[in-house]
């Protein structure tokens, strides 16, 4: 980072005696440190005292002709009432003919050297046309550098964990596909080794079908199952329960159907037969 | 002996004209006289194509570790080196098969022999498929127990299983495409099962394989279905669930 930020020391040293966390201390430093810089700059400083605000808001009445409106909560600030009340179409030709014309003094845009109507990007917006969010204020920080940086480190470890896994360990390649010859061990990928395991209890279309179907089904009506409106783990222990019996007997499962499953699928003991099982 | 220019010097020069500037927009670290502002802060991610499928601010709680333990960015991470190793792995692989004609197989035997870090790559993407399975398990689990699903997240949830279907899919259709006994035999365990649909069981299991039983066209049908169907509904869902994450107010919670 090439402009060191400058921090305004007596604030620092001031906020650190009142017993303010090292962060909150930096941060205000920091912030009167580019305050100081703005005014020594001669730039006008953020939110505008209430006088001003008043003051402001009266003139922009005075100019729009005594019809303001009423200040309501999502009504547009001043100087978009100001500037953008509704014109009627006569007014509006005029103003963009002042704009445009002006005997073609105004720049290669069209744009007037001397006049005080601005471009604006504002427009006045019904209030039914507002969304409204209700949201509580949260806490909240920056997603650059906070967040960006832990998903760095993630990925970083992740992508290592990765790559000395594939140094050390090679993929398997048996020999080559065979139709005739049916091996002895005969294994679905581990992911559904859990409906090959159900399938030692069930009929094939029962096993291979509905189940899986119905337990997709579940999980996507989970949502709309569950009207307990609380997130908390201690209001919801019928769901959390359910859930981790679903998660242990799936895991079960593919355990036994990965590791004590061998030959012909029958029952076997790994540390007998060996370990029937491949990734 | 003419001065060396500092390391500021160079910085500076590099920093400081038109093409730099033109690439990194105002608020990006790279370009001079970025300050660590708020201000600034906001514009990085703002002005950034990638870093912008995030908001300009995320809530605190959200970025301990222990409440989402990465694992939907993980799982996204999977998937973005699962299509790198991919791509790399396809110039050497093609998907025939048949009697005198075993190229698919002939060409793994290759990637591992003789391709220049075919076998390193080849590892990262099965490891990696392996490993994306059960991030993406993880993090639904994570996702249930924070009551992450409740409204407004609800339909973001069942775009999430549909995640983790299309998940499974690409990975079983990538466990064929070696060719070799251990990819015949684990596919035509699922297969058979799905032979098992009612009424329109045949029909399901004719389209899956191109034939009554796996053979060459099989091999065909499912290496365009692993390297271009399936990844391409993925990527559409993925968009949607990222975008709804952004639209039901960020990550949930605090508990
Ligand atoms: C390809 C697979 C998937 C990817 C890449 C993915 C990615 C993500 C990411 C990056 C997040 C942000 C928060 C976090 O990291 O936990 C997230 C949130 C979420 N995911 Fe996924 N996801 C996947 C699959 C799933 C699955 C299988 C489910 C559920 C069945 C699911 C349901 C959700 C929900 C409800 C949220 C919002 C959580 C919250 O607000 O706390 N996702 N996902």
């Amino acid at each position: 980072m090439s402009d060191e930020v400058q921090i305004d020391q007596e604030v620092y040293d001031r906020l650190i005696g009142e017993g303010k966390s090292e962060r909150i201390a930096r941060a205000k430093a920091k912030a009167a440190a580019v305050r100081q810089a703005k005014v020594a700059e001669g730039a006008s400083l953020g939110p505008k005292s209430p006088e001003d605000a008043a003051k402001a808001l009266e003139a922009a009445k005075e100019k729009a002709g005594g019809g303001g409106g009423v200040a309501t909560k999502t009504a547009a600030p001043a100087e978009a009432q100001a500037g953008g009340g509704r014109l009627t179409p006569e007014e509006r030709s005029a103003r963009v003919a002042a704009s445009l014309g002006n005997g073609g003094n105004g720049g290669s845009m069209g744009v007037p050297t001397s006049s005080d109507h601005t471009h604006r990007l504002l427009a006045l917006v019904p209030p039914a046309g507002i969304q409204q969010v209700q949201s509580k204020q949260m806490d909240k920080v920056y997603t650059w550098p906070h967040l960006l940086l832990v998903e760095f480190v993630a990925l970083l470890a992740a992508g290592s964990l990765l790559l000395i896994a594939a140094f050390f360990l090679d993929a398997p390649l048996g020999s080559l596909a065979n139709p005739n010859e049916v091996p002895a061990i005969n294994k679905a990928p581990w992911y559904f080794m859990g409906l090959q395991e159900l399938l030692a209890y069930f009929h094939p279309m029962v096993a291979g079908v509905t189940l899986p179907g119905v337990f997709v089904l579940l999980l996507m009506a989970a949502p709309y199952v569950d009207k307990n409106p609380s997130a908390k783990p201690e209001n919801r222990k019928v769901a959390n329960l359910a859930f981790t019996f679903f998660l242990t007997f799936w895991g079960l499962l593919v355990i036994i159907g990965s590791f004590l499953r061998g030959a012909g699928y029958a029952w076997v003991w790994p540390w007998v037969q060996g370990l029937g099982f491949t990734l | 002996m003419p001065k060396l220019p500092t390391y500021d010097d160079v910085k500076g020069n590099v920093q400081d004209n038109v093409i730099w500037k033109s690439i990194f927009r105002p608020g990006s670290i790279y370009r001079k006289g970025y300050r660590d502002t708020s201000r600034d802060r906001a514009l990085a991610s703002m002005n950034n194509v990638l870093y912008h499928l995030h908001p300009v601010k995320v809530k605190r709680h959200g970025l301990k570790l222990t409440y989402t333990y990465c694992l939907g960015g993980l799982s996204f991470f999977m998937f973005i080196l699962l299509t790198v190793t991919g791509i790399f792995l396809m110039f050497f692989y093609t998907p025939a098969a048949g009697a005198g004609t075993e190229v698919a197989y002939l060409n793994m035997r290759e990637i591992s022999a003789s391709v220049t870090f075919g076998q390193l790559v080849r590892n990262l993407h099965r490891w990696g498929a392996h490993a994306m399975v059960f991030t993406v398990f993880l993090h639904m689990a994570r996702v249930f127990y924070h009551g992450a699903y409740k409204p407004p997240r609800e339909f973001n949830w069942v775009v999430g299983v549909i995640l983790l279907v299309l998940t499974l899919l690409l990975s079983f259709t990538g466990y064929l495409l070696p060719w070799d006994q251990l990819a015949l035999w684990a596919v035509t365990v699922g297969t058979n099962m799905m032979g098992f649909t009612p009424v329109f069981g045949d029909q399901v299991q004719f389209v899956l394989l191109g034939g009554m039983e796996i053979g060459p066209d099989t091999l065909l049908r499912w290496y365009v279905l692993h390297v271009l169907f399936i990844p391409f509904v993925t990527v559409i869902f993925l968009a949607v669930h990222f975008w709804r994450i952004r639209k039901d107010g960020g990550i949930s919670g605090p508990l």
